[in-house]
């Protein structure tokens, strides 16, 4: 099966992107697709690579993005969402007169366009949040 | 599917708000989503249940909170060929409310009839 997934919650604080992380690997190693994760709402802080959690505890940024890069995952932040929460990427700074970015390997930020489309082309679109 | 569009055959979106207007961005972040979701040319409806009625109700003034009124913005939905607005009887019933309160013309069902709706999506965003 086919899935498109939604986070709408940042990490740490709420649960929804642990067991958005558990769905999904647990989903890929049974042979299912995953289509996109989209990351809204505070869900789009998951995305920030300056993360330090405590070194007894999960890196969920840092498993992500390795959840990425071993199974090519498409892992989208929302723009409007990101802008808000100061979330971003080069070239957004550049075209926004910031000083740095923040986002994490395996991440890029797009529209909610790209909520829509994982809404029609999955079989599932199952949403992770409060 | 019954819904034919141009490009294919269109899914069916529910978007379910549960959220007052205020006090979370739920509900703005939500309509944004209407709103580009509106270009895709699918089967659109919206649900208001619990305290997303909130959102519909007429006379938000929300000067003293330095946000951004967007209540007017659910008016504009019409010109986007969303039409679908169903929102949960007994959610208007608990708040006091009735139809005559909401800025838009919607159609007030039941909660059973309301899990009826939800049944028969393919899509449903919750906020």
């Amino acid at each position: 099966m086919k899935f498109g997934i939604v986070i709408n919650e940042g990490p740490y604080t709420h649960e929804a992107s642990d067991t958005a992380y558990q769905f999904v690997k647990a989903a890929l190693t049974k042979g299912h697709e995953i289509f996109r994760v989209f990351f809204y709402h505070d869900g789009v802080n998951n995305g920030t690579r300056l993360t330090v959690p405590p070194q007894d505890d999960r890196n969920i940024v840092k498993r992500w993005s390795d959840l990425a890069a071993q199974y090519k995952l498409d892992l989208v932040v929302c723009v409007a969402a990101a802008q808000r929460r100061g979330l971003i990427d080069a070239s957004e700074a550049k075209r926004h007169g910031k000083d740095a970015d923040n986002i994490a390997p395996g991440f890029r930020i797009s529209g909610l366009g790209q909520l829509i489309e994982a809404g029609i082309q999955a079989d599932r679109l199952v949403v992770f949040g409060d | 599917m019954e819904n034919e569009t141009e490009g294919g055959a269109a899914k069916r979106f529910l978007y379910v708000n549960r959220k007052a207007p205020y006090g979370t961005i739920y509900a703005l972040e939500s309509l944004e989503v209407v709103l580009i979701g509106a270009a895709f040319e699918q089967d659109v409806s919206l649900a208001f249940v619990g305290d997303g009625v909130y959102q519909l109700t007429k006379g938000q003034d929300t000067k003293g909170l330095e946000m951004k009124n967007f209540s007017p913005t659910f008016r504009a939905l019409e010109d986007y060929d969303v039409t679908k607005l169903y929102v949960e009887q007994e959610a208007l019933q608990a708040r006091g409310l009735s139809e005559s309160d909401l800025v838009v013309p919607v159609q007030v069902v039941n909660a059973k009839r309301m899990a009826e709706i939800m049944e028969d999506q393919d899509v449903i965003l919750s906020f």
